[in-house]
């Protein structure tokens, strides 16, 4: 029955553009996918390494900015020098964003890897902000405050085939959808590696991780450049989706909007930011039919509150044990509780 | 005394290493040579600087002064990930196992050392990465039924007997691939069957050609499984010898025992 869940919940998934009449809830799916492809990247570094970055949204309008930029195209000066760049299809910048949000995921992992608790949380959170700075001050690149407007939308196909530019809700709702089915095959290969084994033995126990002869930053960097990627390929996503990005982007709030997904799902759970991605991206919309604006925040508020305290190793570890009570472990695999992180992370 | 009483090819040298905290000195100048296939025990009263010496051998903590040679090559300045790689592998005294992880994922961890997996060949689960993963298995199974803690795979690390996450913490070392093993007070707080069981084990590794390098407080067991001892006393290697040179060794009694009251 497990086996099948994720094939089943993609099947469903799948089909709610057909039946789901409401474009605004539509809408809302979209933003929430994208966010819980963020969530999906933090995890691999908060819940499979145990880092806490609160800088992650860095990533995400790295991402953003870079797969923007490259499709608009620009012209700015540095140092004298007169760089112009001509637009580029989107998907080459949702590409390129990629790419660059991966870069910067190794960099700031060589650099912010040499500490380790409140201190890398610290430097995540400095990181997200020079970059927001940036993108605030940099005026001639960026539009500053004024922010990026008219970025187009993402266009799929091939010469030979000819273009179709994704203008609908339903259809940006499909590449979200099979960018989390990809990010979500990815993720699942490398924790159940022995890549992901030694970023899970890093978790654990540092010091007898690196007694076995496991590369600490070699591994921490892996996790971070993988993160920083996905998130950037969130972003990417975000920007052609929304088609207007400004240096809010960056906001905090951002960030605790993927660490709420991430712990009140489970943490070190390939599900889990899935579950608190979906809880969490629309409990403000559904919320809003029933009670005022002032309410609604604070019913968002409780409800993470009580999870956390109700569920503290999140929902999908507490729904995963309630299943292995009652039917008995009837795998024939071997049980890997490389899911399970029970110790809440200090 | 100290002459090498070994004729055996020494592989790991430790040469004038001294470690300084501060004002304190753990180490003062510790000097020994630990042959090929050899078990030498490292004794000496709490406090004598052992764990110490394991740290600075193991890159976990670096020398003041001195160095360490493993197999010709100098281990000054590797990281611990480093020098496990070279096949010298060390247990701990306290962190010995991943508590929350199956035993059998322990093992398959401890085996990070014999794994070559590729990137890319993960991503893509190309066959020769599930082969390759199916064989690591395989190799994890053999270690559980070496150490005999294979009916317990399944449970987590955390919640085995104490004796048996020692055992596992062996078989952890022991999946790295080393080719000398350093055993940091591996019986403390066992019983007398539990401490025979890993005797036993012990002379099964040394069957296999392993070094040994073992600090122990169980002096009978000590006295039982060494080729060689060497005793630390206020980070000062004060006897280097046979278990039987060790036992009448005068200064050795008078660190274990204290200075005798002169009767009147």
């Amino acid at each position: 029955m497990k086996r099948f869940l994720p094939y089943i919940a993609v099947a469903f998934f799948a089909s709610v553009p057909l039946w789901l009449q409401d474009q605004y809830f539509l809408h809302t799916l979209v933003v929430s996918g994208i966010f819980m492809l963020a969530a999906m990247s933090l995890n691999l570094l908060l819940g499979y390494t145990g880092q806490l970055s609160l800088g992650h949204v860095a990533f995400f309008g790295i991402g953003a900015y870079v797969s923007a930029l490259t499709s608009l195209g620009f012209s700015v000066s540095i140092f004298g020098f007169q760089i112009t760049h001509e637009p580029w299809p989107p998907v080459v910048g949702v590409i390129l964003g990629t790419l660059v949000a991966g870069i910067c995921g190794y960099l700031i992992g060589k650099l912010a890897f040499r500490v380790r608790g409140a201190y890398f949380v610290i430097v995540s959170i400095s990181f997200a902000e020079v970059v927001r700075l940036v993108a605030l001050n940099w005026v001639e690149l960026t539009n500053g405050p004024l922010a990026l407007p008219g970025i187009p939308p993402l266009t799929i196909g091939f010469e030979w085939t000819g273009y179709a530019t994704l203008w609908g809700k339903a259809q940006n709702y499909y590449v979200v959808l099979v960018a989390i089915i990809i990010a979500y095959v990815i993720i699942k290969r490398l924790v159940y590696s022995p890549f992901g084994r030694a970023m899970i033995a890093l978790r654990e126990n540092e010091t007898l991780a690196m007694s076995v002869g496991i590369s600490v930053t070699k591994y921490l960097v892996l996790a971070a450049i993988f993160a920083g990627a996905m998130a950037g390929t969130a972003g990417g996503l975000y920007a052609h989706y929304i088609q207007i990005i400004d240096p809010m982007v960056f906001m905090f709030l951002n960030t605790v909007t993927m660490v709420i997904m991430v712990i009140t799902g489970g943490k070190g759970t390939l599900a889990g930011p899935l579950v608190g991605g979906l809880i969490f991206g629309l409990a403000p919309v559904v919320l809003r039919s029933y009670v005022g604006p002032e309410l609604q925040w604070i019913l968002y508020g409780l409800l993470m509150i009580l999870i956390v305290f109700v569920l503290p190793d999140g929902i999908v570890p507490a729904i995963e044990r309630w299943f292995g009570r009652s039917s008995g472990n009837a795998d024939d695999q071997r049980p890997l509780t490389l899911e399970t992180s029970k110790a809440p992370q200090s | 005394m100290n002459a090498e009483t070994t004729s055996r090819q020494p592989i790991l040298a430790i040469e004038h290493v001294a470690v300084h905290f501060g004002g304190l000195i753990a180490i003062s100048d510790m000097n020994f040579h630990v042959g090929e296939g050899e078990l030498v025990s490292l004794i000496g009263p709490n406090g004598a600087g052992k764990t110490t010496a394991f740290n600075v051998i193991t890159g976990f903590l670096k020398p003041t002064k001195g160095r360490v040679t493993f197999r010709g090559t100098s281990l000054n300045g590797l990281k611990p990930h480093e020098v496990t790689s070279l096949g010298l592998v060390r247990t701990f005294q306290r962190t010995s196992v991943f508590d929350k992880i199956t035993v059998f994922e322990n093992v398959l961890i401890g085996l990070h050392r014999r794994t070559a997996a590729s990137l890319f060949g993960t991503l893509m689960s190309l066959p020769k990465e599930r082969n390759a993963e199916a064989a690591l298995r395989e190799q994890a199974w053999e270690i559980l039924k070496l150490v005999g803690i294979d009916h317990q795979a399944d449970e987590l690390g955390g919640s085995l007997p104490y004796g048996d996450q020692r055992l596992l913490g062996v078989a952890l070392a022991l999946a790295a691939d080393p080719s000398a093993l350093l055993l940091d007070e591996p019986v403390s707080g066992m019983n007398a069957s539990e401490t025979a069981r890993f005797v036993s084990l012990l002379n099964k590794l040394r069957a296999k050609g392993k070094t040994i390098l073992l600090v122990e407080h169980d002096m009978p067991m000590v006295m039982g499984v060494s080729d060689r001892i060497v005793v630390l006393n206020y980070g000062r290697i004060i006897a280097n010898g046979t278990p039987s040179e060790i036992q009448n060794d005068p200064e050795v009694i008078q660190a274990y025992l204290g200075q005798g009251v002169k009767h009147a």
